[in-house]
């Protein structure tokens, strides 16, 4: 799966990293650095941490790999 | 039919029947054609791109790709919604022919387009003597290919790291490098670290911070040359102040060049300074004339912003590219009285030896800089940035929380010194220069002469002039 953090929006609450510490991880006090194409066996727990976001900042792929586009 | 419905039975059918291309297949050229979708255009769309790569995000590249934690083919971008495009991935364009409406492909294809976004963004200033930027272990860095072989190379633990350039993708890169405890020399021909983008105040304290994480910083030095070993293999580097450092990997970090050599001829502002187009994202063409077919967006486009005197900026940032992208999809399939403004106040974020760095507006369109909250002894503070008594720019250090009230002072143009939010006031808050580097006098912008008499026949004209 993809996902993609909005770091101009992030705050570094760090509630992902509660919820998904082997994608999200804090650099110091609040530089949040993250697995952007993490194992698809990891989607709930992603998911959650997304959810958990007070600032929406996390934004998870919507297709499935069902049309996502080769290259030609 | 009246006149208005005539011109919204033209945008239905534009929406269904027409061609709309994107020459760059990166951040901003995947936002838009997403968002054309979103629009509500189902017509063709086909998406350029001269890299092999699917869409992927660059900001990981000289952070967690480098550090060996992400490989830097996991960073692809996630996808929002199906776009039913053609992708053509891996070819160049190389011409537009706006009175045909055709983009030329490296192979030869043409293909024609009703709308065209250009979307080519920026490439790595390469290290500008050929054959010492061909030695092994030189290296720059912008591509998921180039940020592959510099992670392999520090995987490979050399002894020295020089990264010549002291903005924040190198500084980004030395602090990777104190993070894998290899030894790293930064070798910035200004003042100090980060002074172009944040001025030398906020630059000394980058510079102290590089320092405690065991950075050799060098700053007002140049590299003037590197030298390889017999096998070709990058060894040393001479610099302007007489020293050498053994390094066996240089990486130069000098900062971008706009793509925009396949537009040349096209007649559009485009040069040195990206492409010119309105806050609505519509190119300019080459008088200075909005196009109306034409779209920029990303890091290639230049447009002038209200907040700032109606300056041309170039933003080359992450959420530009994302907004940008946004605004000029949405142009591109509507009618005048339903253009958008992209009036986007300008954010960036950088991590780097372990603090996070983060600004709102534009720092460099300031003069003064005032520290306004927290304390820049335990490197937590936010400090503002004031022209003419106006706030027009705020940085923080680990203080990121409080970028969002400073935002909000920015975009009601209010007074500088600003108030400060109530909360954990340093001692002293007295604005001080901000301490910007004179602006450069650029090398190569082409000049622009003006051609022909009569009112129908004078236009404008590039004249390249030689390196
Ligand atoms: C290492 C690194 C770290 C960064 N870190 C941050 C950060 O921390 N925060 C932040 O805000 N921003 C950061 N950025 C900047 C951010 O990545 C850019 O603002 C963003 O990528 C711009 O997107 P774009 O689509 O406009 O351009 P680009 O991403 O440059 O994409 C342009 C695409 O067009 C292609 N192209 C060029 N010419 C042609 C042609 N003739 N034909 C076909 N295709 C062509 C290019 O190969 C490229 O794929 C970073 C950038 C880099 C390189
Ligand atoms: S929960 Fe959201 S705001 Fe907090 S660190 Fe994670 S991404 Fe950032």
């Amino acid at each position: 799966m993809r996902i993609v953090v909005d770091l101009n929006r992030c705050q570094g609450y760090a509630q992902c990293v509660y919820l998904a510490h082997e994608i999200f991880k804090l650099n110091g006090a609040e530089a949040l650095t993250y697995e952007p194409n993490p194992d698809d066996a990891r989607r709930l727990q992603v998911e959650r941490a997304a959810a958990a976001c007070p600032v929406q900042a996390i934004m998870i792929d919507r297709l499935d790999g069902a049309e996502r586009g080769a290259p030609s | 039919m009246t006149m208005s419905a005539t011109l919204a039975e033209l945008v239905r059918d534009f929406k269904a029947n027409g061609r709309i291309v994107i020459v760059g297949a990166s951040l901003a050229g995947l936002r838009a054609a997403e968002a054309l979708r979103e629009e509500g255009f189902s017509g063709s769309l086909t998406i350029i791109g001269d890299e092999p790569y699917e869409p992927y995000d660059r900001p990981p590249l000289s952070k967690q790709v480098l550090k060996g934690w992400v490989p830097a083919d996991h960073t692809l971008l996630p996808r929002f919604r199906e776009l039913d495009a053609q992708w053509r991935l891996g070819v160049a364009a190389t011409g537009l022919d706006r009175a045909t409406r055709q983009v030329r492909l490296a192979d030869g294809e043409q293909v024609p387009y009703h709308r065209l976004l250009i979307a080519t963004g920026t490439r790595a200033r390469q290290w500008p003597n050929p054959t010492e930027a061909a030695l092994e272990g030189v290296f720059s860095l912008r591509s998921r290919d180039d940020a592959a072989r510099l992670q392999r190379a520090l995987a490979e633990r050399p002894s020295r790291v020089l990264v010549i350039g002291g903005g924040f993708i190198g500084s980004e890169v030395a602090s990777v490098c104190r993070e894998l405890d290899i030894p790293v020399t930064v070798a910035e021909r200004g003042s100090a670290p980060l002074v172009g983008a944040l001025g030398g105040v906020i630059g000394e304290i980058a510079a102290e911070m590089q320092r405690d994480h065991g950075v050799d910083l060098r700053c007002g030095v140049g590299v003037s040359s590197l030298e390889g070993d017999t096998r070709g293999h990058v060894r040393r580097a001479r610099l302007s102040d007489g020293t050498t450092v053994e390094a066996d990997v240089v990486l130069a970090a000098l900062g971008s060049i706009r793509n925009v050599e396949w537009l040349e001829g096209s007649g559009l502002a485009a040069g040195f300074w990206g492409v010119g187009c309105d806050a609505g994202g519509r190119a300019f063409d080459i008088n200075g004339v909005v196009t109306d077919t034409v779209y920029v967006a990303g890091d290639v486009a230049r447009a002038p912003h209200v907040l700032y005197e109606y300056q041309f900026l170039a933003m080359e940032h992450w959420d530009n590219a994302v907004f940008g992208a946004e605004v000029a999809a949405h142009n591109m399939v509507s009618l005048e009285p339903d253009y958008r403004p992209h009036l986007l106040l300008p954010g960036f974020w950088s991590g780097q030896f372990g603090v996070n760095i983060k600004s709102v507006g534009v720092p460099p369109f300031g003069d003064e800089i005032v520290f306004t909250q927290g304390s820049v002894k335990e490197r937590r503070f936010v400090a503002a940035y004031g022209r003419r008594g106006r706030i027009v720019a705020a940085v923080s250090f680990d203080h990121g929380k409080w970028l969002e009230y400073y935002a909000r002072l920015i975009e009601q143009s209010a007074p500088f010194p600003p108030p400060p939010p109530g909360w954990d006031r340093p001692d002293v808050m007295k604005p001080v220069p901000a301490e910007f580097p004179a602006p450069g006098v650029p090398t190569a912008i082409p000049d622009v002469v003006l051609t022909g008499h009569d009112p129908s026949g004078r236009s404008a004209e590039f004249r390249p002039r030689g390196r």
